[in-house]
C-alpha cells in the first residue's frame, strides 16, 4: 500500500500542520504569537538594542565590535571561546569618555546608547529626548532596562516552565501508567503539594537562598509541575484504554516504548496548552517576586524591580511604573491569548461543533 | 455518606501531616536561623555567641529535627500554636489580629464578583454571540489578564498620587481615633476601596465566563425544553429551572478558588500596608519567625482541604445524581 494513500484524497498532513493551519485563522492567537516572537527577538537582541558599548567603532585606529560579544555572550559557554578585546573587557573603561572623534574615532551606536546598568544622567529625571522612559533612583536609563528585563521574563518563563514539565509528565506518566503504589504515593504527593498556596511555598523556600533569577526559576518550576502531573496522569489513563494502545499492548511493545511512543505524544497537545499560561504565570511570578526583593537583584534590570524603583519613589517620580506595567501586560495577555487559540485549535471536539 | 465522609477525613489528616512535614523541614533544614539573625548585630563575639546559645535554647533549635516537630505537633493538639520568635507574642493573636483584614477584603471582593458576573454571565449567555456578549467578553478577558499588582501600581500612581482621590496605605487615616463615628466609617470605607478593587476585577472575567458556559449548557438540556413547552416564561424558565442547575458547578469553583485569596493576598498587602495574613506572611519569612509561618501554612492547608472538602459535600447536597458510595 502506498503512503499516500488517505481517504479523503488530500494529502496526508501532520496533526502539528493541520493544528497550525488552524491557528492561523484566529486572528487574535495571531496577534498574541506575534507579539510573544516579538518579545523573543527583543530579549535576544537586547545587547544590540541598547548597550552602552557600541555595535561597530573605530577606537584609536583598530575596530571593534562589542555590543556583536555581548550578543553572542547570551549563548551559553560561549564567555569561555570568545573574549572581548582588551579595553573593552575592563570594568573601568568607558568608551563614551575615551571616544574622540578627532583622532579619526567613530562608532556605529544601537539604538539606545545607554546600557542597563551604566550610570547615564541625575537621578529620578522624567522622560526626555536622550532617556524616553526617563532614569531610575541611580540614574539609569530606564527604557534600556526595560529591554534588558525583557530577557529576564522570557528566561524564567521558559525555563521554570521547561522544570515544570518534565518533572510533571515524568511523574505524571508514571503515575498514569503503572497505577497501584506509584499512583497513590504520587497522588498524594501532588495533593500535599496542591494544599500550599504556591506564592507561600516560593517565598518560604526563597527566603533561605541567596536571591537570584536561577533560584527563582528552579523554584516556580518545583512548585509548578503539579497541575501538568494531574494533567499527564488523566490523559495517560484515557488514552491506556484506548483501542490503538491495545493494539501496541498485544504486538508486544515493552511499557516504556507504550508511554514515550504511543501514550505521551497523544497526550502532548493539552499539556502545551498549561505550558503556555504556565509560562504566563511564570514571568508574573518572577516580576512579584523580584518586586518585593526576591527575585532579581539590583543592579541587575528586571520588569519587578524596575516597578520596584517607581514605587519607591511614587511622589517624585511614578514615571517608572506605566511601562514596567504595560510590559508585564503585554507579556502575559499575549501568552494567554496564544494559550486560549491553541485551547480551540486542538480540542477536534470543539471543531466538529463549530462546523 | 458516612463512610465517605471518614475516608474523606482520614485522607485530609495524611495530607495536612505531609504538609506539615514539609513545610517544617523547609524551613528548619536551610542554613541561618533566627537566632542567628537576632545576635549578628551583636559586636562582641562571645557574647554574640553566648546569646546565640541561649536563643537556641529558648526556642528549642537545639534539639534534633525530628524532637523539634514532635514538641510542634505536641503542642498543636492542644490548640497551641506557639510564640512568635520575632516579638515573643502568641502566634495565635498574631494571626487573629491579621485575619481580619485579609477576610474581609476577600469576602468583600468575593460577593462584588458574584453581583457583577451573574447578571453579565447570564445575559451573555441569553444573547450569545451578539453585541454585548462580544464586548463584555473581549473587555473582561483583557482585565483578566492585568496582574492584579500590576493594576494595584498603576491605581496607587493615579489615584493615590497624582489625582489624590483614595488613600493607599493601610486601613485607616491618621487621627482615625479622633473622629466621630461616621467619619471613621467613611475613612475605613475609602481605605477599601482600591484593595478590594484589585482583588475583584481579574474574578470578573473568569467568573461571568464560567456562568455563561454553565448557562449554555444547561439550556440545551430537555429539562428546559420541557419548562418552555409547558408555556413557561422566558424569565422563569432561565432563572429558575436553567440559572440554579447552572450553579452546581459554581460550588466547585468558589471552593477551589477563594483558598488561594490569601496567598495571592501577599503582593497586594504589602503593597497597599494592609495588615492581612499575606503580609504577616511575608514579614514572617523575613524574620526567619518558625512558629507563625509553620501556623500560617498549616493554617492554609487546613482551610483549602476544608473548603474543598465542604464543597463536595454541598455537591452532593444540591445535585442528588452525584452518589458518594463507591
Amino acid at each position: 500500500m502506498s503512503a499516500e494513500a488517505t481517504t479523503s484524497g488530500e494529502p496526508a498532513r501532520s496533526y502539528w500542520h493541520i493544528t497550525w493551519r488552524r491557528f492561523r485563522r484566529h486572528r487574535l492567537g495571531m496577534v498574541g504569537l506575534c507579539v510573544v516572537a516579538a518579545l523573543f527577538l527583543v530579549s535576544f537582541l537586547s545587547p544590540m538594542l541598547a548597550n552602552e558599548q557600541p555595535i561597530l567603532c573605530r577606537f584609536d585606529g583598530s575596530f571593534y565590535y562589542p555590543a556583536v560579544i555581548d550578543l553572542i555572550h547570551q549563548v551559553p559557554g560561549s564567555k569561555l571561546i570568545i573574549k572581548k578585546k582588551r579595553p573593552y573587557r575592563l570594568a573601568t573603561f568607558d568608551f563614551k569618555r575615551e571616544f574622540d572623534p578627532d583622532r579619526g574615532d567613530w562608532a556605529l551606536w544601537t539604538p539606545m546608547r545607554y546600557g542597563p546598568r551604566e550610570i547615564a544622567a541625575e537621578p529620578l529625571a522624567g522622560p526626555s529626548r536622550r532617556h524616553w522612559l526617563g532614569t531610575d533612583q541611580s540614574g539609569r536609563d530606564v527604557l534600556s532596562r526595560m529591554v534588558h528585563g525583557t530577557v529576564v521574563s522570557m528566561k524564567v518563563g521558559f525555563l521554570s516552565m521547561g522544570i515544570a514539565v518534565i518533572l510533571g509528565l515524568v511523574l505524571g506518566c508514571i503515575a498514569g501508567y503503572a497505577g497501584g503504589i506509584a499512583d497513590l504515593v504520587i497522588s498524594r504527593f501532588i495533593e500535599v503539594v496542591m494544599c500550599f498556596p504556591p506564592f507561600f511555598l516560593i517565598l518560604a523556600v526563597l527566603a533561605w537562598f541567596p536571591p537570584s533569577i536561577e533560584n527563582v526559576m528552579i523554584v516556580i518550576g518545583l512548585t509548578r509541575w503539579v497541575g501538568i502531573a494531574r494533567f499527564a496522569r488523566g490523559e495517560i489513563l484515557r488514552i491506556r484504554e484506548t483501542d490503538y494502545a491495545l493494539a501496541a499492548r498485544s504486538l508486544g511493545v515493552r511499557p516504556a516504548q507504550l508511554v514515550l511512543r504511543h501514550l505521551l505524544p497523544n497526550a502532548l497537545a493539552p499539556v502545551l496548552v498549561s505550558v503556555t499560561f504556565g509560562i504566563a504565570v511564570s514571568i508574573l511570578i518572577e516580576a512579584g517576586l523580584s518586586w518585593l526583593g526576591f527575585g532579581v537583584q539590583p543592579p541587575d534590570p528586571s520588569w519587578g524591580t524596575i516597578l520596584r524603583s517607581g514605587y519607591e519613589n511614587l511622589f517624585t517620580a511614578g514615571h517608572m511604573i506605566p511601562p514596567a506595567c504595560v510590559a508585564i501586560f503585554l507579556a502575559v495577555l499575549s501568552f494567554n491569548l496564544v494559550g486560549d487559540t491553541l485551547r480551540d485549535v486542538i480540542d477536534p471536539r470543539l471543531q466538529a461543533e463549530r462546523a | 455518606m458516612l463512610s465517605y465522609i471518614l475516608r474523606r477525613l482520614s485522607t485530609g489528616l495524611v495530607t495536612l501531616f505531609g504538609i506539615s512535614v514539609i513545610s517544617f523541614f523547609i524551613i528548619q533544614l536551610v542554613p541561618g536561623d533566627p537566632a542567628q539573625l537576632q545576635t549578628s548585630q551583636i559586636a562582641d563575639a562571645a557574647v554574640s555567641e553566648r546569646v546565640y546559645q541561649q536563643l537556641r535554647e529558648l526556642y528549642g533549635l537545639d534539639k534534633p529535627i525530628p524532637v523539634q516537630y514532635a514538641n510542634w505537633v505536641g503542642k498543636l493538639v492542644q490548640g497551641d500554636l506557639g510564640s512568635s520568635f520575632h516579638d515573643g507574642r502568641r502566634v495565635s493573636a498574631k494571626i487573629g489580629e491579621a485575619l481580619w483584614p485579609t477576610l474581609s477584603v476577600a469576602l468583600l471582593s468575593f460577593m462584588l464578583t458574584l453581583i457583577i458576573s451573574t447578571p453579565v454571565g447570564i445575559y451573555s449567555a441569553l444573547r450569545q454571540g451578539g453585541g454585548f456578549d462580544r464586548s463584555v467578553s473581549t473587555g473582561l478577558y483583557m482585565l483578566y489578564s492585568v496582574p492584579n499588582y500590576v493594576a494595584g501600581m498603576l491605581l496607587i500612581l493615579y489615584l493615590g498620587v497624582k489625582w489624590d482621590l483614595l488613600p493607599f496605605r493601610g486601613m485607616r487615616s491618621d487621627g482615625f481615633d479622633d473622629m466621630t463615628m461616621l467619619g471613621q466609617m467613611w475613612d475605613l470605607a475609602q481605605h477599601y476601596v482600591l484593595i478590594t478593587f484589585c482583588f475583584t476585577f481579574g474574578n470578573l472575567a473568569y467568573y461571568s465566563r464560567f456562568i455563561r458556559q454553565n448557562l449554555l449548557e444547561v439550556v440545551r438540556q430537555d429539562y428546559v425544553r420541557t419548562a418552555r413547552a409547558k408555556g413557561l416564561g422566558e424569565r422563569s424558565v432561565v432563572l429558575k429551572h436553567a440559572f440554579t442547575n447552572s450553579l452546581i458547578p459554581l460550588i466547585s469553583l468558589i471552593g477551589l478558588t477563594f483558598p488561594f485569596v490569601l496567598s495571592g493576598s501577599v503582593i497586594l498587602e504589602y503593597m497597599f500596608n494592609w495588615p492581612g495574613l499575606g503580609r504577616l506572611y511575608f514579614e514572617s519569612v523575613l524574620q526567619r519567625d518558625y512558629p507563625t509561618i509553620m501556623a500560617l501554612n498549616f493554617i492554609t492547608a487546613l482551610l483549602v482541604l476544608g473548603i474543598t472538602f465542604i464543597a463536595d459535600l454541598t455537591y452532593g447536597l444540591v445535585d442528588p445524581r452525584i452518589s458518594y458510595e463507591k
